[in-house]
């Protein structure tokens, strides 16, 4: 039982930091209609600017960890509404296609830029938070879990604020309906896919100090697994849908480490992509998705 | 630029380069030209650097010495970023633009596979310092190496974890992806077995991975005294990590694979009291040892050579003995000279090269003691 327990803190704990990348997938989405792939090398910038922000806090404190936590996700919100800036919004009206590749590009050039500039190797990734485990139990509780956890559900629930109670979250939910009728109705709907990209950016930042927090090793290619598991994870939950990518990102990193923690634990990565197969045969649109009718 | 003006400008600066560049000295005899592609960048950057500073010193020594059969030695490295097929393409490149006399390298034995067979069927030796992996010799009679294999480094960790820390139950933690990982774990559960321990659950994982907490948990419900972690260091310091977290108490120990300054850099306490097999100490008295250690030390700014940086460096030593034994650096006489290597007096110990191309040594067993690596003790084979 406390296996499987901590099996679930686990999964929680992975489940959370995939949530908050695939919440900038599905935001982009929404809004745009297309797959940004750079997102998950802003997620990776953000887990350097954290590793260079953290060198000028004191380890291990609570103001430090969350000062350098807020200075990445700035830094990530700059950086991913100046790429929106200079790579995107020239394509507006161009073909998803065109985009879509433009984006690979991006995807490419920060990850070759961080090579350059961060060099290739893996670094050790400095302590943010004050560590302490809590054994409960048979459960043990690392801190960097818990405030993992915590973080991951406090930004949930202020996006959603944003998302539900505010103005530009209303104009955000214009444009993902209707852009056309959106600036008919007087929303600056460059304003809006700047904001959306800067949200979705921070977040990533978020998840890169998150993700590095707990596995202290970082380099320039780490944003590409994680991101595609992000990536599932928001198709998991039906893509455009925000509640959907925080449960598809909690599904997959759950279904991943009790793979992972049992006798097929090889398999873990192809057992976690077999199971969003079957649920996009029985549920096209992902989990909390819908379908919506093209209208001509 | 049109094709012919562009040939018409590179003949004008030949042109006027040609005559000024060598002035009236005698004719430098052609340097030996000897090709090495290491990781020097990368998921295993500290292993290319590392043996690849001990090659060039050991490149740098033979020169200022006069070099081999009066020729210089000219070192070509090549770096191929710690990933998967780009070592074959480097090998094409130093064995067919470059011809090299001879090919060193690679620490992962995963990327000395690579190139191995293209050595192989150009009939060009090449030394790996320090792939350990058995297949890799096997490649063919043109492959050698000079570091000990598996199946011997399987043994001594058996051994070592049976009878110096006398655990009983133990579990594996293997990297699937590396084919160096998967028989030193096949190796170490024979043997380990052999010697009336149990074997309780072999966990697995792949190169890159950084959440091992699934794997963990499980091998902590199975209740084991101690892991066997036989991956590379970056891997191994984040499940050290990750163990101590989930307050995994038992001793961790791995092999060669572990050793670089970022197992402790980036595992931290978490490393304190684990344990690997590697290839030499720094810390032997022996006059070989200490005088490379010296050398290293000024000339790679206070650094303390670890074990690829003795192999790279003895990798060299022994090319350029089996060299001046063939008097040619024809390849088919240096490989038999390669061959012929029996009782090489090198840093890492004597060398003999066996009929399998492998070198048969001793192996020391070291640990992580206050932030630093310390000697425990040498298994002979």
């Amino acid at each position: 039982m406390s296996e499987f327990l901590q099996q679930l803190l686990n999964g929680l704990s992975l489940g959370a930091i995939y949530a908050l990348i695939a919440l900038g997938y599905t935001m982009v989405y929404g809004v745009l209609r297309f797959i940004n792939f750079a997102h998950s090398d802003v997620f990776m910038v953000g887990a350097f600017l954290g590793y260079y922000l953290g060198k000028l806090v004191p380890a291990g404190t609570w103001w430090g960890g969350l000062a350098v936590l807020a200075g990445a996700m700035i830094g990530c919100a700059v950086l991913g509404m100046t790429i929106e800036r200079l790579a995107y919004r020239p394509l507006r009206g161009a073909p998803t296609l065109n985009v879509l590749i433009t984006a690979i590009g991006v995807s490419l050039l920060l990850e070759s830029t961080g090579q350059v500039v961060f060099g290739a190797a893996p670094r050790n990734f400095p302590v943010l938070f004050p560590v302490r485990n809590f054994a409960v139990g048979g459960l043990i509780l690392g801190s960097n879990q818990l405030i993992v956890i915590a973080v991951a559900v406090v930004l949930m629930i202020a996006l959603q604020l944003v998302v539900y109670r505010t103005k530009i979250g209303t104009a955000m939910r214009a444009v993902a309906l209707n852009p056309k009728a959106a600036v008919l109705m007087g929303v600056n709907n460059d304003v809006v896919i700047a904001f959306t990209f800067g949200l979705g950016s921070a977040l990533a930042a978020a998840g890169g100090i998150l993700y590095a927090l707990n596995y202290p090793s970082i380099d320039p290619l780490m944003g590409v697994m994680p991101g595609l598991k992000a990536f599932v994870a928001a198709i998991l939950g039906g893509i455009g849908n925000i509640p959907g990518a925080a449960l598809g990102g909690l599904i997959l990193g759950t279904v991943e480490t009790f793979v992972g923690g049992s006798q097929w634990s090889t398999y873990k990565d192809a057992i976690a992509f077999a199971i969003l197969i079957v649920i996009l045969l029985f549920r096209p649109a992902g989990l909390l998705g819908r379908f919506t009718v093209e209208k001509v | 630029m049109h094709p012919f003006l562009r040939f018409l400008g590179l003949a004008a600066l030949a042109a006027a380069a040609l005559p000024g560049a060598e002035p009236a000295a005698p004719a430098a005899p052609d340097p030996i030209k000897v090709g090495e592609f290491a990781s020097l960048t990368g998921k295993e950057a500290a292993f290319g650097q590392s043996s690849h500073k001990g090659t060039l010193l050991a490149i740098e020594e033979l020169n200022t010495t006069g070099g081999v059969l009066g020729r210089p030695l000219e070192l070509l490295t090549e770096d191929n970023q710690s990933k998967p097929g780009e070592s074959a393409t480097i090998a094409k490149k130093l064995l067919s633009r470059d011809h090299v006399v001879a090919l060193l390298g690679e620490v992962a034995s995963g990327r000395s596979l690579e190139a191995a067979p293209i050595a192989q069927s150009l009939k060009v030796p090449m030394i790996t310092p320090a792939s350990t992996n058995k297949r890799v010799t096997e490649m063919g009679s043109y492959i050698f190496r000079v570091c000990f294999i598996d199946p011997f480094q399987g043994t001594v960790m058996a051994k070592f974890a049976r009878h110096t820390l006398k655990l009983q139950k133990v579990a594996l933690l293997t990297s699937v992806s590396s084919p160096y990982s998967v028989d030193l774990a096949k190796y170490f559960r024979e043997t380990f077995t052999a010697l009336g321990g149990t074997v309780v659950l072999e966990q697995k994982y792949s190169e890159g991975d950084k959440d091992f907490k699934a794997q963990l948990t499980a091998i902590k419900a199975a209740g084991v005294d101690g892991i066997f972690v036989p991956g590379y260091y970056t891997e191994a310091a984040l499940i050290a990590k990750q163990a101590r977290e989930l307050e995994l108490t038992g001793p961790l120990f791995g092999g060669d694979g572990w050793e670089a300054p970022q197992l402790i850099e980036i595992g931290g306490k978490a490393m304190e009291g684990t344990y690997f097999s590697t290839h030499y100490s720094a810390e032997n008295a022996a006059p070989a040892v200490k005088g490379f250690v010296k050398k290293f030390r000024s000339r790679f700014a206070n650094e303390t050579p670890d074990a690829m940086a003795a192999l790279g460096y003895d990798s060299v030593m022994i090319l350029a003995a089996a060299i001046r034994h063939a008097g040619t650096t024809d390849a088919g006489k240096v490989r038999a000279a390669l061959a012929a290597t029996k009782d090489f007096d090198g840093v890492t110990g004597r060398t003999t090269i066996d009929s399998h191309r492998n070198a048969t040594k001793s192996a020391v067993v070291l640990t992580v003691q206050d932030g630093h690596f310390k000697f425990i003790e040498t298994i002979a084979p």
